[in-house]
């Protein structure tokens, strides 16, 4: 983690009127990592995407990119792409014009852009060729090359998803922003495009800004996970990090697949010894598995068997009902009778019960 | 088909072909009457059919009148202010659909209340201004009046707005200035707006006969209307068949443009939000 800031969010704040959106936002984006601003909707991730593009503009704070203050600079200017959720294509063009607009724009002058008549502008013709060429290329990487002569709204949801990503490509920006680009595909594709999108950051190798709301994305793919919460960041770190030591119970709530348990001390749990009477203790479902010696005991109440595990739902005698996941082998009981439960005291999480803060205590590791 | 239904369909039929015959009479009666040799125009008998085809009353009028004259006007005056209202009404309607500016609710409901005023009210004003800056009698008199165009800013805003505003974002990330976004894409996505926008605009003023007579008097100004007044002038009332003629000529170019167009005219005014 000692490669250069490409881009770093400073003290930004953003107001709509009256209401606060982003509230001292800090980020940094390193040179090659893959970022992910996580959040559930709402929370004001899409807006830190439009600042860092220059698309919307910080009411306090700085945006620097490569330590340069770039607040007056337009997205265009700061040579940052950007996938959009919608994917944003023009219709009135063919996939070939959608990704060479960028490119048409930058090589191409006013009069040689004018239809027909432009051929004649000196110089353009050369720089056509270069337009081509270069779409060509992109449209082989993202194998798009039989699609060129379509209009976008003869293309499925997987092949716009490319063709707005040849768009960002073609013009090696200096950074790739991406708006939830795979929330509008299909359960299958959006893996597939997943591990294509990461092959495509380590093609490039430069920082990707990626926004999701889903957690498992962003953990699949991201090596910084910054997760927002309400117009603040909540805890950035590696996606470790976040699982390991969640630095509040709203972060632990938001990072797992299997919601995390968290007990009041007057839950059942009290009797652990050595930990803050006042704490909330966090456990998640995939630590705590049935034991012969567990460390309490709760009626069971539902298993859903998945083949590699068995999502336990469990009532415990003060009425709180628990997940825990057993190993897919596990022979279950039948409902309602008692099973115990243990967990290793390293997979606790405390925190304070009025901040929700996470407290270290001295052996939580 | 049961007899209560057929008698119902008849029924409606018969009423709309009625509406229809008592719209087009007049036109029919025109149609015939330019075909029509001079003899069989005064007949007491009423005889839609001619006995022969008389193509010398459109020879006559394209030749010995100044009808051609009449329709180039015609053509350079409508196609004039089309061409500024679109310059002017698309860049409008995108600021009022896309861009957050101060004063952007009040701008719009001026348009709104623009929309009100008819031209007629405005019309003294406009000529007063123009006979004291001297631009009466010529083309600009009868172009520029109808440039600011209240009508064609709320339909293009309107189409406009349906359009997400991710797309324009996206444009301005590839580096496409406000105003490259407006031609390159906000115009060609409106285009279904501008047929029927281009639709009303020419037949409006193709047909307008109000401000031509105002504005102008040189006859060599005069557009397809204001020119058949001066043809009925000059030629006393009795070269009906000629006049007829002209009067076919002049309608035509709408007639035809309409139904070349009539799809996308439709489509553009359902997809503009002025239906449904």
């Amino acid at each position: 983690m000692t490669s250069q800031a490409v881009l770093e969010l400073r003290d930004v704040t953003r107001r709509f009127g009256a209401s606060t959106v982003l509230d001292a936002v800090n980020v940094t984006v390193r040179d090659g990592s893959f970022t992910a601003l996580l959040g559930a909707s709402g929370c004001g991730k899409s807006t830190t995407l439009r600042i860092m593009a220059g698309l919307d503009r910080p009411t306090e704070g700085e945006v620097l990119l490569s330590g340069e203050n770039v607040a007056d600079k337009t997205a265009y200017e700061r040579n940052i792409a950007m996938v959009f959720q919608s994917y944003a294509l023009y219709p009135h063009l063919t996939v070939f014009q959608n990704i060479a607009l960028p490119l048409t724009m930058r090589h191409l002058n006013a009069f040689s852009r004018v239809p027909g008549l432009g051929r004649l502008a000196p110089g353009s013709a050369t720089a056509r060729e270069l337009i081509t060429k270069k779409v060509t290329e992109t449209a082989d990487i993202l194998s798009l090359a039989d699609l060129l002569h379509r209009k976008p709204n003869s293309l499925s949801g997987g092949q716009k998803q490319r063709v707005a990503l040849g768009r960002a490509l073609v013009r090696d920006p200096v950074m790739f922003l991406l708006d939830e680009p795979l929330s509008n595909l299909d359960a299958r594709l959006r893996v597939k495009m997943r591990s294509e999108l990461v092959s495509l950051h380590k093609r490039t190798d430069r920082p990707f800004v990626y926004v999701t709301h889903d957690q498992v994305e962003a953990m699949a793919m991201a090596d910084q996970i910054i997760v927002m919460i309400k117009g603040k960041v909540a805890q950035a770190g590696s996606p470790r990090d976040l699982y390991d030591r969640p630095a509040d119970k709203e972060v632990a709530a938001f990072i797992g697949t299997n919601s995390i348990n968290f007990f009041e001390p007057d839950d059942g749990l009290g009797q652990m010894n050595g930990y803050p009477v006042n704490a909330l203790i966090g456990i998640r479902p995939e630590h705590l598995a049935p034991a012969a010696g567990g460390h309490f005991g709760a009626r069971l109440e539902t298993a859903e068997f998945l083949g590699s595990e068995t999502v336990l739902g469990l009532r415990t005698e003060r009425g709180k009902e628990i997940l825990a996941i057993a190993p897919g082998d596990y022979p279950v009981p039948a409902p309602g009778s008692e099973v115990r439960l243990g967990v290793s005291p390293e997979r606790l999480h405390l925190f304070d019960r009025q901040s929700g803060k996470r407290l270290n205590a001295e052996h939580a590791r | 088909m049961t007899p209560g239904r057929l008698f119902g369909r008849s029924l409606s039929l018969a009423l709309l072909l009625i509406g229809a015959l008592a719209i087009l009479l007049p036109f029919i009666w025109m149609v015939s009457l330019a075909f029509k040799p001079q003899d069989e125009i005064f007949t007491a008998t009423i005889q839609l059919l001619p006995s022969r085809i008389e193509w010398s009353n459109f020879t006559k009028a394209l030749t010995e009148t100044d009808v051609p004259r009449y329709l180039l006007n015609g053509v350079i005056v409508v196609v004039g202010i089309l061409a500024f209202q679109i310059l002017f009404a698309v860049p409008c309607a995108f600021a009022l659909a896309h861009r957050r500016f101060a004063g952007r609710t009040l701008i719009f409901g001026l348009v709104l209340a623009a929309l009100l005023v008819p031209f007629h009210v405005t019309a003294i004003p406009i000529f007063l201004g123009f006979a004291q800056i001297g631009i009466l009698n010529t083309y600009w008199a009868l172009i520029l009046p109808f440039v600011p165009t209240a009508f064609g800013i709320f339909l293009f805003r309107q189409f406009l707005a349906q359009v997400p505003s991710e797309l324009f974002d996206a444009a301005r990330v590839d580096g496409l200035s406000e105003t490259a976004i407006v031609w390159r894409i906000a115009f060609p996505l409106a285009m279904p707006a501008a047929t029927a926008f281009a639709i009303f605009s020419i037949t409006a003023h193709w047909n307008d006969l109000f401000w031509p007579l105002i504005a102008t008097t040189d006859s060599d100004l005069a557009t397809p209307p204001r020119g058949i007044l001066f043809f009925r002038d000059e030629e006393s009332g009795d070269d009906v068949g000629p006049l007829m003629a002209a009067a076919a000529l002049i309608t035509a170019p709408l007639v035809i443009a309409f139904l070349l167009a009539q799809r996308k005219f439709t489509r553009g005014l359902a997809a503009g939000g002025l239906k449904g």
